[in-house]
């Protein structure tokens, strides 16, 4: 009874400690992900200003951003490594009788490297492919599989507006963005083909976004920076005018995100602590109680030979194979109760080493001493005193 | 030279408060095979002169040599050795083991001398027999009446092979019957096997069973008398 008490509060504390490790680590875990999925050290340039909630006044209605301008970023602003421009739109997606609702980006070659994306089968259009504007495609793997059904896609032919594409390549898997977008319902087609094929004359050189690599990371915010006061001349702003663009840092916005995380896991690390604290307060009750039994048991195997060693042996030995069941058990709930938190709240969960280290190490210990240390006084006692202990 | 000396033994408890003299200036001497009562009133010292001999606990002055080796300023372990080897308690209380069965309770002085598992089965279960406890050594002292957890009390106290067995008010908490039965025990053991035996009693029923009787007033002999 006494032992199976003090395994449950062993197996609580460390259960709850690696449960919750593994929920704060798995949350950390995901956001750099998504984090290297939309692109190392980005920034974006999109059209109307920003208000102070941070979204775009009328963003894409009246745009005003161009082709040019994302020339001029990628020539003309020192830290940008590359730029470009991307047109886009909801259309239709017809392959023989499927058809899929889609989002149709027109771009320029150079946007794979700067989202730090590639071709998982065919070939990307390349910089011709934009000059004369010709009707090739790439497609996301989720309107791959809508359309093709794991058949290779390469080699055929889709039509976007009744206009016929040639599948030239089938894009690498990048999965959701951090607003919880899957990235690869997408297709990718050349900009300019974009422009004159699919989105109307009217929108001719004018782009909805401009996707922006710095160098470096520490060239991020120099670059936001450049890029600003670049397109406020391009496009005669006074100092006293508000912008008609805006231009954001899309690896800060996700590192503030994953700062968030982080605090997250230093509460959650910190409960976890609390509980095994809990639960080893409950061990040391546990066996506190039990001494006075314990000490009268000590006095009888004195009484019958039993040396000071035998004593200490016996105790040393019950403790810690108490401690390190309760301890593997509590490893074997914590494993379980990570499992049951991905499986209900589709949350990735990561045990760390470390969280089983600390949580086994830290109820081994508590039990260990207070399994042991009133066993190790007893033993000091004469047998009679051990025997009249109340 | 006899096999218990005792010269000249004082205990002095030191609660909170008076100190309290339990042994005053005792001697004795008790010989092998020797059948002995220690008679007194309640509080005159007889447990605490008991738990001496039994090296369960160390006077505060004096000697006591037990057979021919100075016992008094032995340590810790040297008198968990003597009471291994030596010596098998019998207790008021019974002190067994709770939820520990009848044969492991009479197997723990000999998980203490290091014998193997089977020897110490073999022994165990034969001392239950001696003390006519066959079929119950299954049973956890909750399962057993006061009479048989006595008699498993007296089998984990011979199965060493112990020459001297004492015992405190061993029938104590036992009814006349029950009592009578387990002091036949305790002679059977003075004369088939040569025990000696120490008994520390207030009933002059069970002082009766005895060959000697040592009476104890405050701390001090006032008493010792053999009969025939
Ligand atoms: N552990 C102890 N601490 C303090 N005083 C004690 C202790 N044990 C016994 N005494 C005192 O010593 C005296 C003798 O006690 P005890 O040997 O138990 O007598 P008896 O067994 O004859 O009844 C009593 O006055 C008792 O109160
Ligand atoms: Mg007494």
């Amino acid at each position: 009874m006494r032992s199976a008490l003090t395994m449950l509060g062993m197996i609580i504390g460390v259960g709850s400690v690696i449960t919750m490790m593994a929920v704060g680590t798995g949350a950390g875990q995901k956001i750099s992900e998504q984090m290297a999925s939309i692109g190392s050290n980005l920034l974006i340039a999109f059209p109307g200003a920003a208000t102070a909630g941070g979204h775009s006044m009328g963003a894409g209605t009246q745009s005003t951003l161009t082709v040019e301008d994302s020339e001029a970023i990628r020539t003309e602003c020192s830290g940008v490594k590359d730029a470009a421009p991307l047109v886009n739109k909801a259309l239709q997606v017809v392959y023989g009788n499927q058809n899929w609702s889609t989002l149709v980006m027109g771009t320029t070659p150079n946007m794979l490297d700067i989202r730090d994306w590639g071709v998982s089968a065919g070939r990307p259009f390349g910089w011709e492919d934009v000059r004369s504007a010709t009707k090739v495609c790439m497609l996301g793997q989720t309107v791959a599989n809508n359309l093709f059904f794991g058949m290779n896609p390469v080699g055929q032919t889709v039509r976007i507006k009744n206009v016929p594409f040639a599948v030239i390549g089938v894009l690498k898997k990048k999965g959701q963005n951090p607003s919880g977008q899957d990235q690869d319902d997408t297709i990718y087609v050349p900009i300019t083909t974009a422009q004159k094929r699919l989105f109307g004359s009217q929108l001719y050189n004018l782009v909805s976004i401009i996707f922006i690599k710095a160098k470096s990371f520490e060239d991020l915010e120099p670059a936001e920076r450049d890029i600003t006061s670049l397109l406020q001349q391009r496009h005669h702003i006074g100092p006293k005018q508000d912008n008609d663009f805006t231009v954001r840092n899309l690896t800060a916005i996700i590192q503030s995100a994953e700062m968030a995380v982080g605090i997250l896991t230093t509460l959650l690390s910190t409960i976890a602590s609390v509980s095994l604290l809990v639960g080893g307060i409950g061990i040391m009750n546990i066996m506190l109680v039990s001494v006075t039994e314990r000490t009268r048991e000590i006095g009888i195997r004195m009484s019958v030979g039993a040396k000071t060693s035998d004593i200490r042996f016996q105790f040393i030995v019950e403790a810690l194979s108490l401690s390190l069941i309760g301890g593997a058990v509590g490893i074997a709930i914590g494993a379980g109760g990570s499992w049951l938190f991905t499986y209900f709240a589709g949350w990735p969960t990561i045990i760390t080493a470390w969280s089983i280290f600390m949580a086994f190490g830290f109820s081994v210990l508590v039990g260990i001493f207070f399994g042991f240390y009133p066993a190790y006084k007893a033993s000091r006692l004469n047998p009679i005193d051990a025997l009249r202990y109340e | 030279m006899g096999l218990v000396e005792i010269e000249n033994v004082n205990r002095i408890y030191m609660p909170e408060g008076e100190p309290v003299k339990a042994l005053d200036n005792v001697s004795l001497v008790i010989e092998s095979g020797e059948f002995v009562s220690i008679m007194g009133p309640s509080g005159s010292g007889k447990s605490t002169f008991m738990h001496i001999l039994g090296c369960l606990d160390t006077p505060t002055s004096g000697s006591y040599i037990l057979d021919g080796t100075p016992v008094s300023s032995m340590g810790h372990d040297q008198l968990a050795e003597i009471r291994s080897y030596k010596m098998g308690f019998v207790f008021q209380g019974f002190n067994l083991i709770p939820r520990t069965s009848a044969l492991e309770n009479v197997e723990l002085p000999m998980l203490y001398t290091g014998m193997g598992a089977a020897e110490r089965k073999r022994k165990a279960m034969e001392a239950l027999k001696a003390v006519g406890l066959e079929g119950r050594e299954k049973h956890n002292p909750n399962e057993l009446s006061g009479g048989q957890q006595q008699r498993v009390a007296i089998a984990r106290a011979i199965v060493n092979d112990a020459p001297i067995i004492m015992a405190d008010e061993p029938t104590g908490n036992l009814d006349t019957k029950t009592s009578k039965e387990i002091m036949e025990l305790f002679v059977r053991l003075n004369v088939e096997k040569g025990k000696t035996i120490i008994v520390v009693t207030h009933e002059p029923d069970v002082a009766a069973y005895s060959r000697r009787i040592v009476r104890f007033l405050d701390g001090r002999i006032t008493g010792d008398e053999r009969k025939r």
